[in-house]
């Protein structure tokens, strides 16, 4: 099999100030196969993959192409070798159109030499478009295009210089599941075409789907690499974290003869969300499933006043709430964790104390102005130890957290205001796959002392294990309700594309 | 022709045409007003007045589209005068030598500005508001804060005040000074810079995701450098201008222009963000503040007011710009 090595990577050592990224990692392609790449953040992944895009230079090591070692000098070397990489922050100008984002770099000029040569780089793209089946007008802007496509986009500008290495990190994180199949479609392609293609993703059900080996890295460091026919989920996980761990159970199952914590009746807001109505009751995990744009999120904001609504009634409790301005849904327990907890739930620069008691902070104020420095570092002592967050000291900035303790911090900022219904948009999204499994079994115990949870979340297992009940949505409305005893990944998929007829 | 509908009522038309109906209803409104708003010498008085705030809001709205902007215009502006005096009147430099001295002098700057901001990594407002301070004060030095004459040149004043469009047999009044001819076609050139060539792509791509272009493989901070000259070689071009309208370097006017100019690219549909702005929006802008001020003027408005009203209009084409980008 070495002879049709495409790459290889040996003894690769990278260090940032304060930081080994990679220590002695190793990497191989062959042409005309998915390599799948997997690890914890933090792991290296990213770190190796930029080294060989010849965005990072490497402290030693080696990199071989097509057997020779080759030096890698910038982007700009790595293109010139045939090695190009999808970012996983899509690197397009949205001010431009497709054809220009294709040819940004290498513009073709008329006759002149001056002036640039739109239809002709128009007529180009869209050749490459066309041959790689991608339906995308070279002359739309790229900011009026779906993710899903601005990432076609940039796989074709990729492979228009002549790419025989293909590096994709994360390509699926923000699409939908049929974005995601055509995405696959056209990585399939590629593959029989010869390229070698180097997928980088955290989630597990598309490494069975997708590739034909897998490495994992940790710490830096190379763990090994199996053959994903004969690899099993739960190895490479073990591979990932190191230790195996333990599957949680759902429990709870009596939670539906509760009371109600929350109702919602009838909410309609324009033509984002139609006539939406769930309840869930105290000790309940309600997941919400669907895919991006749904109307998940819309929900979960118009409940917390975040977004005006037309119509919509909320009972919190047995009691009739008016809910205009997210004030109004605290102050009748309603708490709401955003799905983009760096934008709008932490503040990045501040330590573990501040935002803990971010949101209660009139709690700890004497004579009405001053903050009780003792009063707040106790409570943040408390829920250091009891949700476990990893930090030094409470003085920790939270930017120097890893996503899973970030997350945590935010729960406790909720659990602070003594919330009785918790919407968790997207809560595992950016973390670990370790920290995962925490971030589930506290939702559970959450639930087991009382509270109603609402959770939003895009990864289907997810969604499947933790559960006790499942509301479906597609296209704002809400298009079923699955028990977790008769809920399957078809059954959802099936309810989550149960278009409207039009 | 849908294609065309389309682009019409885009995003980023739609401020053009409110800005381009604004300027047509202010001046109706101006028309009825006052009879002497729409006399041709008035009229021809504007244009005059706006050409040299609008050639600084063309060079603005380069700077302005990369994700910049540039405070020090206005000075450099008076700078420029000032060593366009030095060229030919100390140096005795033939007068088109001069010019082109004096508009190479303007580009020098801009790319010392653009070097601090694409290789030191100053953030362009502190780094041109230094660039503003030392333009302000060089010209005060070298000229010894003394106007530079150029009474021995007569040509001087026509580049500016001359004519030769001049239809006065046909229209009364209608005198186009030459001024207005260079706006106007400086206009153009820089139009098609900016749409057609590489200079202008990259102005956009770089306004619009700079890293991107970083990786795509581009020499991004050469390309900054260059954007920042052409800019200053503009300013530049103002720089003649106002020297030649008043036939002399006054090195103590200039500081105030660079707001007026921010303010026309803005009004003008120029994105304070980035990534977006045409020429055309940023002289329709210009010429928005010129008719409201030369209009308040007519209305006998005191001068301290046009300035309030011309501050509430920047607020609200801001405004405008933040609604635009919510949708």
């Amino acid at each position: 099999m070495t002879e049709n090595l495409l790459i290889r990577i040996e003894d690769l050592d990278k260090s940032f100030p304060g930081v080994q990224a990679l220590r002695k990692a190793k990497f191989d392609l062959r042409t005309g196969e998915v390599h799948a790449l997997m690890g914890e953040n933090g792991a290296g992944k990213s770190t190796l993959m930029k080294v060989l895009a010849g965005i990072y230079q490497r402290d030693s090591g080696t990199i071989y192409l097509d057997g020779k070692p080759v030096e890698i000098h910038g982007p700009h070397g790595a293109r010139a070798l045939g090695i190009g990489i999808i970012h996983q922050e899509l690197n397009l100008m949205n001010h431009l159109t497709a054809a220009q984002n294709m040819f940004i770099g290498r513009e073709r000029k008329g006759r002149t030499g001056i002036l640039l040569d739109e239809k002709a780089m128009n007529k180009a793209a869209a050749e490459m478009l066309a041959a790689l089946r991608v339906d995308v007008d070279p002359k739309v802007k790229i900011g009026d295009l779906t993710v899903a496509k601005q990432q076609m986009v940039e796989i074709a500008k990729a492979l228009s210089y002549e790419s025989r290495v293909l590096i994709m990190d994360e390509p699926t994180a923000a699409l939908n599941d049929a974005e995601i199949e055509e995405l696959f479609r056209l990585i399939r392609d590629l593959r029989n075409k010869g390229v070698g293609i180097v997928y980088i993703s955290h989630k597990m059900d598309e490494l069975k789907r997708i590739s034909d080996r897998v490495t994992v890295m940790r710490d830096g460091e190379y763990i090994g690499t199996l053959n994903t026919a004969e690899a099993t989920v739960d190895q490479v996980i073990n591979m990932m974290v190191g230790r195996p761990l333990q599957n949680y159970v759902r429990s709870g199952e009596g939670a539906s003869q509760q009371p109600v914590a929350l109702e919602v009746r009838n909410l309609n807001q324009g033509r984002t969300l139609k006539d939406i109505n769930f309840r869930v009751h105290k000790g309940e995990i309600l997941g919400f499933a669907g895919l991006m744009g749904a109307g998940r999120t819309e929900v979960a904001r118009a409940v917390f006043g975040a977004d005006p609504v037309d119509s919509g009634e909320v009972t919190v409790l047995g009691k009739k709430v008016k809910i205009r301005i997210p004030k109004d849904a605290v102050a009748a327990g309603i708490g709401y964790l955003s799905e983009d907890r760096k934008r709008f739930g932490l503040a990045l620069g501040m330590d573990v104390q501040a935002n803990t008691v971010m949101a209660t902070l009139s709690r700890f104020l004497g004579l009405g102005a001053f903050l009780k420095n003792k009063a707040m570092a106790v409570v943040s002592d408390k829920y250091i130890k009891t949700l476990s967050i990893k930090t030094p000291n409470q003085t920790q900035k939270l930017k120097f957290l890893s996503g899973g303790n970030q997350q945590k911090v935010v729960i406790a900022k909720w659990l602070l205001r003594d919330c009785d219904v918790l919407f968790f948009d997207e809560p595992t999204r950016g973390i670990d796959v370790g920290a995962k499994f925490e971030i589930y079994k506290l939702l559970q115990e959450l639930a087991e002392q009382g509270k109603a949870i609402v959770m939003i979340s895009s990864e289907l297992p997810e969604i499947l294990r933790l559960s006790h009940r499942i509301v479906v949505m597609c296209e704002g409305r809400i298009t079923g309700e699955v028990s977790a005893q008769e809920a399957t990944q078809e059954r959802i998929m099936q309810l989550a594309t149960q278009r409207s007829a039009k | 022709m849908n294609n065309v509908l389309k682009s019409l009522f885009s995003a980023n038309a739609r401020q053009k045409v409110l800005a381009f109906a604004s300027l047509i209803l202010m001046i109706i409104v101006f028309a009825f007003l006052s009879p002497n708003f729409f006399q041709m010498d008035n009229l021809v008085s504007i244009m005059l007045s706006t050409a040299v705030a609008g050639v600084l809001g063309i060079s603005v709205t380069f700077v302005i589209i990369t994700g910049g902007i540039d405070l020090s215009i206005g000075t450099l502006m008076t700078l420029t005068a000032v060593m366009s005096g030095v060229f030919i009147n100390y140096w005795g430099l033939p007068i088109w030598t001069g010019l082109l001295a004096a508009i190479g002098f303007g580009a020098v700057a801009g790319a010392i500005s653009g070097t601090l901001v694409a290789k030191l990594k100053i953030p362009p407002f502190i780094a041109t508001l230094g660039m503003m301070m030392i333009a302000k004060g060089l010209a005060l030095v070298i000229s010894g804060a003394k106007p530079i004459y150029f009474t021995n040149y007569e040509v001087y004043n026509l580049i500016s005040q001359g004519s030769f469009l001049d239809f006065n047999s046909l229209v009364p009044g209608l005198v186009i000074p030459n001024a207005v001819v260079i706006f106007f076609g400086l206009g153009i050139v820089c139009s098609i810079i900016l749409n057609k060539t590489v200079l202008g792509r990259y102005t956009f791509a770089i306004g619009s995701n700079e890293e991107a272009v970083r990786l795509s493989g581009v020499n991004v901070d050469r390309w900054k450098i260059a954007i920042y000259a052409l800019a200053g070689g503009i300013v530049g071009v103002a720089g003649i201008l106002i020297s030649s309208r008043i036939n002399s370097a006054q090195p103590a006017l200039g500081q105030g222009y660079e707001l007026d100019a921010i303010a026309a690219a803005v009004i003008g549909g120029v994105s304070l963000s980035g990534g977006e702005g045409t020429i055309l929006g940023t002289i329709i802008g210009a010429f928005i503040m010129s008719v409201l001020i030369n209009g308040l003027r007519i209305l006998s408005v005191p001068q301290e007011w046009q300035i309030v009203v011309s501050g509430l209009i920047v607020i609200f084409a801001v405004y405008m710009d933040i609604l635009r980008r919510r949708k």
